[in-house]
Protein backbone atom coordinates (compact mmCIF):
# COMPACT_ATOMS: atom_id res chain seq x y z
CA UNK A 1 0.00 0.00 0.00
CA UNK A 2 1.26 3.49 -0.17
CA UNK A 3 1.46 5.85 2.42
CA UNK A 4 -0.93 9.00 2.74
CA UNK A 5 0.18 12.20 3.11
CA UNK A 6 -1.82 14.79 5.46
CA UNK A 7 -3.74 15.89 3.10
CA UNK A 8 -5.31 12.80 1.73
CA UNK A 9 -5.40 11.19 5.36
CA UNK A 10 -7.82 14.62 6.19
CA UNK A 11 -9.71 14.03 3.39
CA UNK A 12 -10.04 10.01 4.50
CA UNK A 13 -11.89 10.88 7.54
CA UNK A 14 -14.00 12.97 5.92
CA UNK A 15 -14.85 10.75 3.51
CA UNK A 16 -15.55 8.27 6.24
CA UNK A 17 -17.68 10.50 8.05
CA UNK A 18 -19.90 11.52 5.55
CA UNK A 19 -22.42 9.07 6.24
CA UNK A 20 -23.14 9.85 9.68
CA UNK A 21 -26.27 12.39 10.79
CA UNK A 22 -24.74 15.97 10.90
CA UNK A 23 -24.55 16.23 14.36
CA UNK A 24 -22.81 12.58 14.86
CA UNK A 25 -20.55 13.48 11.88
CA UNK A 26 -19.56 16.80 14.35
CA UNK A 27 -19.28 14.91 17.38
CA UNK A 28 -16.65 12.08 15.78
CA UNK A 29 -14.58 14.87 13.86
CA UNK A 30 -13.39 15.70 17.40
CA UNK A 31 -11.79 12.38 17.74
CA UNK A 32 -10.22 11.73 14.29
CA UNK A 33 -6.95 13.12 13.62
CA UNK A 34 -4.29 13.35 11.44
CA UNK A 35 -0.41 13.84 13.07
CA UNK A 36 2.03 16.02 11.76
CA UNK A 37 5.22 16.76 12.19
CA UNK A 38 5.94 19.45 14.56
CA UNK A 39 2.32 19.72 15.44
CA UNK A 40 0.97 21.72 18.76
CA UNK A 41 0.54 18.65 21.48
CA UNK A 42 -1.97 20.24 23.26
CA UNK A 43 -5.54 19.78 22.95
CA UNK A 44 -5.46 18.03 19.67
CA UNK A 45 -8.06 15.86 19.94
CA UNK A 46 -10.63 15.42 22.00
CA UNK A 47 -10.82 12.05 24.34
CA UNK A 48 -12.31 10.57 27.34
CA UNK A 49 -15.94 11.40 25.81
CA UNK A 50 -19.34 9.41 25.99
CA UNK A 51 -19.44 7.32 23.16
CA UNK A 52 -21.78 8.56 20.96
CA UNK A 53 -25.29 6.43 20.78
CA UNK A 54 -25.80 4.34 18.35
CA UNK A 55 -22.67 3.46 17.27
CA UNK A 56 -20.30 0.23 18.17
CA UNK A 57 -17.93 1.36 20.99
CA UNK A 58 -14.86 -1.13 22.17
CA UNK A 59 -15.31 0.35 25.75
CA UNK A 60 -15.32 -1.32 28.99
CA UNK A 61 -16.65 -0.27 32.37
CA UNK A 62 -15.76 1.04 35.60
CA UNK A 63 -15.95 -2.32 36.92
CA UNK A 64 -13.52 -3.77 34.16
CA UNK A 65 -10.78 -0.98 35.11
CA UNK A 66 -11.52 -1.97 38.57
CA UNK A 67 -12.03 -5.61 38.92
CA UNK A 68 -10.41 -6.72 35.53
CA UNK A 69 -7.01 -4.36 35.60
CA UNK A 70 -6.12 -2.78 39.03
CA UNK A 71 -7.65 -5.08 41.62
CA UNK A 72 -8.08 -8.46 39.79
CA UNK A 73 -4.75 -9.38 39.26
CA UNK A 74 -3.33 -8.87 43.25
CA UNK A 75 -3.28 -12.39 43.62
CA UNK A 76 -3.31 -13.14 47.38
CA UNK A 77 -7.06 -11.48 48.03
CA UNK A 78 -10.07 -12.59 47.21
CA UNK A 79 -11.72 -10.12 44.86
CA UNK A 80 -15.69 -10.37 45.18
CA UNK A 81 -17.58 -9.71 42.03
CA UNK A 82 -20.55 -8.29 43.88
CA UNK A 83 -23.71 -8.44 41.92
CA UNK A 84 -24.88 -10.39 39.34
CA UNK A 85 -22.79 -13.54 38.48
CA UNK A 86 -22.18 -12.36 34.32
CA UNK A 87 -19.85 -9.22 35.05
CA UNK A 88 -17.52 -11.78 36.74
CA UNK A 89 -18.24 -14.55 35.06
CA UNK A 90 -17.10 -13.61 31.52
CA UNK A 91 -14.37 -11.26 32.67
CA UNK A 92 -13.11 -14.32 34.61
CA UNK A 93 -9.31 -14.79 33.39
CA UNK A 94 -9.77 -13.55 30.44
CA UNK A 95 -6.69 -10.80 31.20
CA UNK A 96 -3.83 -13.93 31.46
CA UNK A 97 -2.45 -12.18 34.66
CA UNK A 98 0.10 -14.78 35.51
CA UNK A 99 1.24 -15.13 38.73
CA UNK A 100 3.09 -17.89 40.99
CA UNK A 101 1.18 -19.70 43.75
CA UNK A 102 -1.54 -22.53 44.41
CA UNK A 103 -4.93 -21.26 42.81
CA UNK A 104 -8.00 -22.29 45.73
CA UNK A 105 -5.12 -22.22 48.34
CA UNK A 106 -3.23 -18.96 48.85
CA UNK A 107 -4.19 -17.54 45.09
CA UNK A 108 -7.18 -16.64 43.61
CA UNK A 109 -6.20 -14.99 40.14
CA UNK A 110 -8.37 -16.86 38.09
CA UNK A 111 -11.08 -17.31 40.61
CA UNK A 112 -14.56 -16.06 40.59
CA UNK A 113 -16.39 -15.06 43.08
CA UNK A 114 -19.59 -13.41 43.21
CA UNK A 115 -23.06 -12.84 45.39
CA UNK A 116 -25.00 -13.98 42.23
CA UNK A 117 -27.84 -11.16 42.84
CA UNK A 118 -31.13 -12.38 42.30
CA UNK A 119 -34.46 -10.17 42.39
CA UNK A 120 -34.95 -10.54 45.99
CA UNK A 121 -31.71 -8.92 46.49
CA UNK A 122 -32.34 -6.32 44.81
CA UNK A 123 -35.82 -5.88 46.19
CA UNK A 124 -34.64 -6.39 49.74
CA UNK A 125 -30.90 -5.23 49.56
CA UNK A 126 -27.75 -7.37 48.88
CA UNK A 127 -25.54 -6.36 52.08
CA UNK A 128 -26.87 -9.40 54.18
CA UNK A 129 -25.30 -11.63 51.11
CA UNK A 130 -22.14 -9.93 51.39
CA UNK A 131 -21.64 -10.66 55.09
CA UNK A 132 -22.85 -14.23 54.48
CA UNK A 133 -20.68 -14.64 51.37
CA UNK A 134 -17.72 -12.89 53.21
CA UNK A 135 -17.57 -15.93 55.79
CA UNK A 136 -18.50 -18.37 53.08
CA UNK A 137 -15.22 -17.21 51.29
CA UNK A 138 -13.26 -17.47 54.60
CA UNK A 139 -14.12 -20.71 55.88
CA UNK A 140 -13.51 -22.44 52.34
CA UNK A 141 -10.23 -20.03 51.48
CA UNK A 142 -8.95 -19.43 55.22
CA UNK A 143 -5.32 -18.38 53.61
CA UNK A 144 -6.75 -15.21 51.48
CA UNK A 145 -5.09 -12.35 52.93
CA UNK A 146 -7.72 -9.62 52.45
CA UNK A 147 -10.64 -9.15 50.77
CA UNK A 148 -11.88 -6.50 48.05
CA UNK A 149 -15.70 -5.91 47.05
CA UNK A 150 -15.93 -4.71 43.67
CA UNK A 151 -19.67 -3.53 43.11
CA UNK A 152 -21.39 -4.05 39.97
CA UNK A 153 -24.20 -1.45 38.48
CA UNK A 154 -27.19 -2.60 40.92
CA UNK A 155 -25.62 -2.02 44.25
CA UNK A 156 -25.07 1.63 43.01
CA UNK A 157 -28.41 1.86 41.93
CA UNK A 158 -30.19 0.32 44.88
CA UNK A 159 -27.73 1.94 47.79
CA UNK A 160 -26.33 -0.55 49.19
CA UNK A 161 -23.88 0.23 52.00
CA UNK A 162 -20.71 -1.86 51.04
CA UNK A 163 -18.62 0.26 52.91
CA UNK A 164 -20.22 -0.22 56.60
CA UNK A 165 -19.95 -4.05 55.60
CA UNK A 166 -16.84 -4.01 54.64
CA UNK A 167 -15.91 -2.26 57.70
CA UNK A 168 -17.66 -4.01 60.43
CA UNK A 169 -15.85 -7.67 58.23
CA UNK A 170 -12.56 -6.20 58.71
CA UNK A 171 -12.76 -5.58 62.14
CA UNK A 172 -14.21 -8.97 62.32
CA UNK A 173 -11.91 -11.12 60.77
CA UNK A 174 -8.55 -8.89 61.10
CA UNK A 175 -7.95 -8.46 57.41
CA UNK A 176 -8.34 -5.97 55.33
CA UNK A 177 -11.83 -5.78 53.64
CA UNK A 178 -11.96 -3.01 51.02
CA UNK A 179 -15.22 -1.53 49.46
CA UNK A 180 -14.58 -0.18 45.72
CA UNK A 181 -17.53 1.70 44.31
CA UNK A 182 -16.71 0.64 40.56
CA UNK A 183 -20.49 0.14 39.43
CA UNK A 184 -20.25 0.02 35.80
CA UNK A 185 -22.16 2.81 35.01
CA UNK A 186 -19.60 5.26 36.15
CA UNK A 187 -18.22 7.33 33.85
CA UNK A 188 -17.39 7.04 30.12
CA UNK A 189 -14.96 3.35 30.01
CA UNK A 190 -13.05 1.52 32.08
CA UNK A 191 -11.02 4.68 32.54
CA UNK A 192 -12.71 5.66 35.70
CA UNK A 193 -12.56 2.24 37.38
CA UNK A 194 -8.80 2.72 37.63
CA UNK A 195 -9.38 5.95 38.96
CA UNK A 196 -11.43 4.32 41.42
CA UNK A 197 -9.56 1.34 42.21
CA UNK A 198 -6.57 3.64 42.69
CA UNK A 199 -8.66 5.95 45.59
CA UNK A 200 -9.67 2.71 46.96
CA UNK A 201 -5.90 1.75 47.28
CA UNK A 202 -5.35 5.17 48.31
CA UNK A 203 -7.92 5.20 51.15
CA UNK A 204 -8.17 1.55 52.32
CA UNK A 205 -4.54 0.24 52.03
CA UNK A 206 -1.40 2.26 52.06
CA UNK A 207 -0.95 3.77 55.13
CA UNK A 208 1.59 5.63 56.71
CA UNK A 209 1.86 3.40 59.43
CA UNK A 210 3.48 1.05 57.53
CA UNK A 211 6.47 3.35 56.48
CA UNK A 212 9.98 1.77 57.41
CA UNK A 213 13.35 1.89 56.78
CA UNK A 214 13.67 2.43 52.65
CA UNK A 215 17.20 0.98 51.05
CA UNK A 216 19.12 3.56 48.71
CA UNK A 217 18.17 0.98 45.56
CA UNK A 218 14.79 0.14 46.69
CA UNK A 219 11.77 0.40 43.84
CA UNK A 220 8.27 -0.56 43.07
CA UNK A 221 7.09 -2.02 39.87
CA UNK A 222 3.98 -0.46 39.41
CA UNK A 223 0.97 -0.96 36.99
CA UNK A 224 2.17 -3.52 35.35
CA UNK A 225 0.00 -6.19 35.16
CA UNK A 226 2.26 -9.15 33.85
CA UNK A 227 -0.04 -10.41 30.98
CA UNK A 228 2.14 -13.09 29.55
CA UNK A 229 4.50 -12.56 32.16
CA UNK A 230 5.13 -9.33 31.38
CA UNK A 231 6.37 -8.18 34.88
CA UNK A 232 8.83 -10.65 34.73
CA UNK A 233 10.69 -9.91 32.00
CA UNK A 234 10.79 -6.67 33.22
CA UNK A 235 11.68 -7.74 36.70
CA UNK A 236 14.72 -9.60 35.62
CA UNK A 237 16.26 -6.09 33.97
CA UNK A 238 15.54 -3.86 36.91
CA UNK A 239 17.33 -6.66 39.03
CA UNK A 240 20.42 -6.94 36.77
CA UNK A 241 20.73 -3.39 37.35
CA UNK A 242 21.19 -3.82 40.67
CA UNK A 243 17.81 -2.26 41.62
CA UNK A 244 16.15 -3.63 44.60
CA UNK A 245 12.25 -4.45 43.36
CA UNK A 246 10.20 -4.28 46.81
CA UNK A 247 7.41 -4.66 45.42
CA UNK A 248 5.46 -5.85 42.33
CA UNK A 249 2.01 -5.29 41.32
CA UNK A 250 -0.52 -5.98 40.84
CA UNK A 251 0.76 -8.31 37.83
CA UNK A 252 1.60 -11.15 40.26
CA UNK A 253 1.74 -8.95 43.03
CA UNK A 254 0.71 -9.73 46.68
CA UNK A 255 -1.62 -7.26 49.49
CA UNK A 256 1.36 -6.83 51.55
CA UNK A 257 3.16 -5.68 48.51
CA UNK A 258 0.47 -2.76 47.81
CA UNK A 259 1.03 -2.10 51.87
CA UNK A 260 5.22 -2.01 51.02
CA UNK A 261 4.89 0.35 48.32
CA UNK A 262 5.03 3.03 50.46
CA UNK A 263 8.55 2.44 51.26
CA UNK A 264 10.56 2.71 48.19
CA UNK A 265 12.71 5.56 46.65
CA UNK A 266 11.16 5.21 43.32
CA UNK A 267 7.66 4.40 41.86
CA UNK A 268 8.64 2.57 38.07
CA UNK A 269 5.14 3.19 36.59
CA UNK A 270 4.34 1.40 33.34
CA UNK A 271 1.30 1.84 32.71
CA UNK A 272 0.33 5.82 32.78
CA UNK A 273 -3.48 5.67 32.01
CA UNK A 274 -4.06 2.95 35.02
CA UNK A 275 -1.96 4.10 37.86
CA UNK A 276 -0.67 7.97 37.56
CA UNK A 277 -3.20 8.91 40.12
CA UNK A 278 -1.80 7.07 42.57
CA UNK A 279 1.53 7.38 41.72
CA UNK A 280 0.79 10.90 42.37
CA UNK A 281 -0.57 10.68 45.35
CA UNK A 282 2.75 8.37 46.50
CA UNK A 283 4.81 11.49 45.65
CA UNK A 284 2.78 14.54 46.92
CA UNK A 285 1.99 11.97 50.31
CA UNK A 286 5.38 9.92 50.69
CA UNK A 287 7.79 11.90 48.53
CA UNK A 288 8.23 9.08 46.18
CA UNK A 289 8.58 10.44 42.60
CA UNK A 290 7.56 8.29 39.93
CA UNK A 291 8.61 7.76 36.50
CA UNK A 292 7.29 6.15 33.31
CA UNK A 293 9.43 3.80 31.02
CA UNK A 294 8.43 1.90 28.18
CA UNK A 295 10.15 -1.78 27.82
CA UNK A 296 8.83 -2.66 24.33
CA UNK A 297 11.67 -2.95 21.71
CA UNK A 298 15.39 -2.79 22.34
CA UNK A 299 15.64 1.27 21.52
CA UNK A 300 12.79 2.40 23.82
CA UNK A 301 14.13 -0.37 26.69
CA UNK A 302 17.53 0.92 26.32
CA UNK A 303 16.54 4.43 26.81
CA UNK A 304 14.36 3.61 29.80
CA UNK A 305 16.52 1.75 31.39
CA UNK A 306 18.92 4.80 31.39
CA UNK A 307 16.12 7.25 32.19
CA UNK A 308 15.75 5.24 35.20
CA UNK A 309 19.25 4.99 36.02
CA UNK A 310 19.25 8.69 36.43
CA UNK A 311 17.47 8.54 39.72
CA UNK A 312 20.25 6.67 41.26
CA UNK A 313 24.00 6.99 41.42
CA UNK A 314 27.18 6.05 39.21
CA UNK A 315 26.93 2.31 40.30
CA UNK A 316 23.52 2.16 39.20
CA UNK A 317 24.07 4.00 36.07
CA UNK A 318 27.29 1.76 34.79
CA UNK A 319 25.24 -1.29 35.79
CA UNK A 320 22.58 -0.29 32.89
CA UNK A 321 25.01 0.67 30.46
CA UNK A 322 26.19 -3.15 31.40
CA UNK A 323 22.77 -4.32 30.98
CA UNK A 324 22.18 -3.13 27.58
CA UNK A 325 25.61 -3.83 26.54
CA UNK A 326 25.00 -7.12 27.58
CA UNK A 327 21.97 -7.91 25.56
CA UNK A 328 23.10 -5.80 22.46
CA UNK A 329 23.92 -9.26 20.52
CA UNK A 330 21.03 -10.73 21.40
CA UNK A 331 19.01 -8.00 20.18
CA UNK A 332 21.18 -7.75 16.75
CA UNK A 333 20.27 -11.22 15.91
CA UNK A 334 17.06 -10.64 16.50
CA UNK A 335 16.73 -7.98 14.01
CA UNK A 336 19.09 -9.42 11.89
CA UNK A 337 16.85 -12.50 11.77
CA UNK A 338 12.88 -10.73 11.24
CA UNK A 339 13.84 -7.33 9.97
CA UNK A 340 14.29 -8.65 6.59
CA UNK A 341 11.59 -10.12 6.64
CA UNK A 342 9.23 -7.40 8.30
CA UNK A 343 11.19 -4.35 6.70
CA UNK A 344 8.35 -1.64 4.95
CA UNK A 345 5.53 -3.23 6.60
CA UNK A 346 2.52 -1.26 7.74
CA UNK A 347 0.62 -1.58 11.23
CA UNK A 348 -2.22 -0.01 12.33
CA UNK A 349 -3.11 -0.40 15.79
CA UNK A 350 -6.14 -0.16 18.14
CA UNK A 351 -5.58 -0.59 21.76
CA UNK A 352 -5.88 0.68 25.26
CA UNK A 353 -3.63 1.99 28.05
CA UNK A 354 0.05 2.80 26.93
CA UNK A 355 0.38 0.12 23.96
CA UNK A 356 -0.97 2.16 21.27
CA UNK A 357 2.27 4.29 22.11
CA UNK A 358 4.35 2.16 23.66
CA UNK A 359 4.71 -0.37 20.75
CA UNK A 360 5.22 2.26 18.34
CA UNK A 361 9.49 1.74 19.15
CA UNK A 362 9.42 -2.29 19.23
CA UNK A 363 7.52 -1.84 15.44
CA UNK A 364 10.01 0.39 14.06
CA UNK A 365 12.86 -1.58 15.47
CA UNK A 366 11.72 -3.99 13.03
CA UNK A 367 11.89 -1.92 10.18
CA UNK A 368 7.77 -1.37 10.64
CA UNK A 369 5.93 1.93 10.61
CA UNK A 370 2.30 2.74 12.56
CA UNK A 371 0.62 4.33 10.14
CA UNK A 372 -2.67 5.31 12.71
CA UNK A 373 -2.76 4.74 16.26
CA UNK A 374 -5.48 5.01 18.85
CA UNK A 375 -6.81 4.36 22.11
CA UNK A 376 -9.92 2.90 23.50
CA UNK A 377 -9.92 4.68 26.78
CA UNK A 378 -7.09 7.25 26.14
CA UNK A 379 -7.07 10.85 28.11
CA UNK A 380 -5.71 13.87 26.71
CA UNK A 381 -2.28 13.69 28.80
CA UNK A 382 -2.43 10.09 27.06
CA UNK A 383 -2.77 11.73 23.45
CA UNK A 384 -0.15 14.32 24.28
CA UNK A 385 2.61 11.60 24.67
CA UNK A 386 1.46 9.73 21.96
CA UNK A 387 2.59 12.89 19.28
CA UNK A 388 5.93 12.13 20.38
CA UNK A 389 6.31 8.68 19.39
CA UNK A 390 4.58 8.76 16.00
CA UNK A 391 5.68 10.06 12.69
CA UNK A 392 4.54 11.95 9.69
CA UNK A 393 1.20 11.68 8.78
CA UNK A 394 -0.10 9.38 11.12
CA UNK A 395 -4.07 8.87 11.56
CA UNK A 396 -5.12 9.29 15.35
CA UNK A 397 -8.53 7.63 16.18
CA UNK A 398 -9.77 7.78 19.76
CA UNK A 399 -13.10 5.77 20.58
CA UNK A 400 -12.83 4.28 16.85
CA UNK A 401 -16.32 2.89 16.21
CA UNK A 402 -16.33 -0.65 14.17
CA UNK A 403 -17.87 1.23 11.21
CA UNK A 404 -14.89 3.72 10.97
CA UNK A 405 -12.14 1.42 11.90
CA UNK A 406 -13.14 -1.09 9.42
CA UNK A 407 -13.29 1.87 6.42
CA UNK A 408 -9.75 3.21 8.19
CA UNK A 409 -8.64 -0.60 7.22
CA UNK A 410 -10.34 -1.00 4.04
CA UNK A 411 -8.51 2.23 2.46
CA UNK A 412 -5.00 1.93 4.27
CA UNK A 413 -4.98 -1.66 3.71
CA UNK A 414 -2.06 -2.31 6.41
CA UNK A 415 -0.06 -5.38 6.59
CA UNK A 416 -1.19 -6.04 9.99
CA UNK A 417 -3.42 -4.84 12.72
CA UNK A 418 -2.87 -4.24 16.32
CA UNK A 419 -6.47 -4.83 18.23
CA UNK A 420 -8.49 -6.93 20.42
CA UNK A 421 -11.16 -10.02 20.33
CA UNK A 422 -13.90 -7.78 19.37
CA UNK A 423 -12.42 -6.65 15.98
CA UNK A 424 -9.87 -10.15 15.70
CA UNK A 425 -12.07 -12.13 13.32
CA UNK A 426 -13.70 -9.43 11.26
CA UNK A 427 -10.11 -7.86 10.12
CA UNK A 428 -9.19 -11.78 9.94
CA UNK A 429 -11.92 -12.33 7.61
CA UNK A 430 -11.42 -9.50 5.44
CA UNK A 431 -7.43 -10.90 4.95
CA UNK A 432 -5.90 -8.84 7.06
CA UNK A 433 -3.32 -10.08 9.43
CA UNK A 434 -4.15 -8.89 13.45
CA UNK A 435 -2.50 -9.66 16.76
CA UNK A 436 -4.45 -9.34 19.62
CA UNK A 437 -2.38 -6.38 21.54
CA UNK A 438 -4.16 -6.93 24.60
CA UNK A 439 -3.85 -10.57 25.28
CA UNK A 440 -0.54 -10.58 23.10
CA UNK A 441 -3.06 -13.58 21.45
CA UNK A 442 -1.63 -15.80 24.06
CA UNK A 443 1.58 -15.73 23.42
CA UNK A 444 3.74 -13.19 25.88
CA UNK A 445 5.85 -11.98 27.30
CA UNK A 446 6.89 -8.87 25.44
CA UNK A 447 8.70 -6.65 27.80
CA UNK A 448 12.14 -6.47 27.47
CA UNK A 449 14.95 -8.14 25.89
CA UNK A 450 13.79 -11.35 26.17
CA UNK A 451 10.10 -10.29 25.27
CA UNK A 452 11.24 -8.48 22.18
CA UNK A 453 12.29 -11.92 20.80
CA UNK A 454 9.19 -12.97 21.56
CA UNK A 455 7.55 -10.33 19.85
CA UNK A 456 9.50 -10.28 16.67
CA UNK A 457 8.55 -13.91 16.42
CA UNK A 458 4.98 -13.44 16.89
CA UNK A 459 4.69 -10.60 14.34
CA UNK A 460 6.73 -12.51 11.88
CA UNK A 461 4.54 -15.68 12.32
CA UNK A 462 1.02 -13.95 11.67
CA UNK A 463 2.14 -11.16 8.65
CA UNK A 464 4.13 -14.02 6.98
CA UNK A 465 1.61 -16.81 7.29
CA UNK A 466 0.96 -18.65 4.24
CA UNK A 467 -2.23 -19.20 5.25
CA UNK A 468 -3.52 -15.17 3.94
CA UNK A 469 -2.74 -16.53 0.66
CA UNK A 470 -5.32 -19.41 0.60
CA UNK A 471 -8.27 -16.89 1.15
CA UNK A 472 -9.42 -17.28 -2.02
CA UNK A 473 -10.83 -20.35 -3.60
CA UNK A 474 -8.22 -22.12 -6.24
CA UNK A 475 -11.05 -21.81 -8.77
CA UNK A 476 -11.22 -17.72 -8.30
CA UNK A 477 -7.86 -17.38 -8.13
CA UNK A 478 -6.48 -15.31 -11.65
CA UNK A 479 -3.95 -17.91 -13.06
CA UNK B 1 -12.59 25.37 41.58
CA UNK B 2 -10.76 22.74 40.71
CA UNK B 3 -8.46 20.66 42.24
CA UNK B 4 -4.57 20.99 40.87
CA UNK B 5 -1.42 19.42 41.48
CA UNK B 6 1.63 21.63 41.08
CA UNK B 7 5.15 19.70 40.55
CA UNK B 8 8.41 20.82 39.85
CA UNK B 9 9.36 18.83 36.89
CA UNK B 10 12.90 19.41 36.37
CA UNK B 11 13.39 22.44 37.80
CA UNK B 12 10.02 23.93 35.43
CA UNK B 13 6.86 24.34 37.53
CA UNK B 14 3.62 22.38 36.21
CA UNK B 15 0.40 22.34 37.23
CA UNK B 16 -1.80 19.32 36.62
CA UNK B 17 -5.75 19.51 36.36
CA UNK B 18 -7.17 15.70 37.15
CA UNK B 19 -10.54 16.86 35.89
CA UNK B 20 -9.46 18.09 32.32
CA UNK B 21 -5.79 15.13 31.90
CA UNK B 22 -4.37 18.36 31.37
CA UNK B 23 -0.27 18.71 31.98
CA UNK B 24 0.72 21.96 31.20
CA UNK B 25 3.89 24.41 31.83
CA UNK B 26 3.32 27.06 34.29
CA UNK B 27 4.81 29.87 32.19
CA UNK B 28 4.55 32.58 34.90
CA UNK B 29 3.59 32.91 38.72
CA UNK B 30 2.38 36.35 39.82
CA UNK B 31 4.06 35.98 43.25
CA UNK B 32 7.51 34.06 43.78
CA UNK B 33 8.87 35.14 46.79
CA UNK B 34 9.41 33.41 50.05
CA UNK B 35 6.76 35.31 52.33
CA UNK B 36 3.71 35.54 49.34
CA UNK B 37 3.39 32.49 46.51
CA UNK B 38 0.49 32.13 44.27
CA UNK B 39 -1.66 34.14 42.42
CA UNK B 40 -2.18 34.19 39.14
CA UNK B 41 -0.89 31.35 37.19
CA UNK B 42 -0.51 31.47 33.51
CA UNK B 43 -0.15 28.12 31.69
CA UNK B 44 1.82 27.46 28.32
CA UNK B 45 -1.42 26.31 26.30
CA UNK B 46 -2.69 29.73 27.25
CA UNK B 47 -5.18 29.68 30.18
CA UNK B 48 -4.94 31.18 33.44
CA UNK B 49 -5.63 29.99 36.68
CA UNK B 50 -5.62 31.89 40.34
CA UNK B 51 -4.53 30.84 43.38
CA UNK B 52 -4.97 32.36 46.72
CA UNK B 53 -0.85 33.44 47.80
CA UNK B 54 0.12 31.57 50.34
CA UNK B 55 2.20 32.38 53.54
CA UNK B 56 4.83 30.59 52.16
CA UNK B 57 6.23 28.21 48.98
CA UNK B 58 4.85 24.76 49.56
CA UNK B 59 6.47 21.80 50.31
CA UNK B 60 5.91 20.23 45.85
CA UNK B 61 3.98 18.34 44.66
CA UNK B 62 1.06 19.96 46.43
CA UNK B 63 -2.68 19.58 45.62
CA UNK B 64 -4.57 22.94 45.33
CA UNK B 65 -7.73 24.65 45.09
CA UNK B 66 -7.18 27.35 41.89
CA UNK B 67 -9.88 29.05 40.65
CA UNK B 68 -10.60 30.21 36.87
CA UNK B 69 -8.71 34.00 36.54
Amino acid sequence: MTSLNVDEAKGLIEEVLEVYPEKAREDRAKHLTVAEPGQETKGCITSNRKALPGVLTNRGCAYAGSKGVVWGPIKDMIHISHGPVGCGQYSRAGRRNYYVGTTGVDSFGTMNFTSDFQEKDIVFGGDKKLEALIDEVEQLFPLNKGISVQSECPIGLIGDDIEAVSKEKAKELGKSVVPVRCEGFRGVSQSLGHHIANDAVRDWVLSGENKKEVGPYDVALIADYNIGGDAWSSRILLEEMGLNVVTQWSGDGTLNEVKNNVNVKLNLLHCYRSMNYLARHMEEKYDIPWVEFNFFGPTKTAESLRKIATFFDETIQANAEKVIAKYEAQTQAIIEKYRPRLEGKKVMLYVGGLRPRHTIGAYQDLGMEVIGTGYEFGHNDDYERTLEDIKHATLIYDDVTGYEFEEFVKKLQPDLIGGGIKEKYIFQKMGIPFRQMHSWDYSGPYHGYDGFAIFARDMDMTLNNPCWNELKAPWKKIA
Amino acid sequence: MPSVMLRENEGKLSLYIAKKDLEAMVVSLEHDAIDKWGGKIELDDGSAWYLDPLDAKPKLPKTLRVRRA
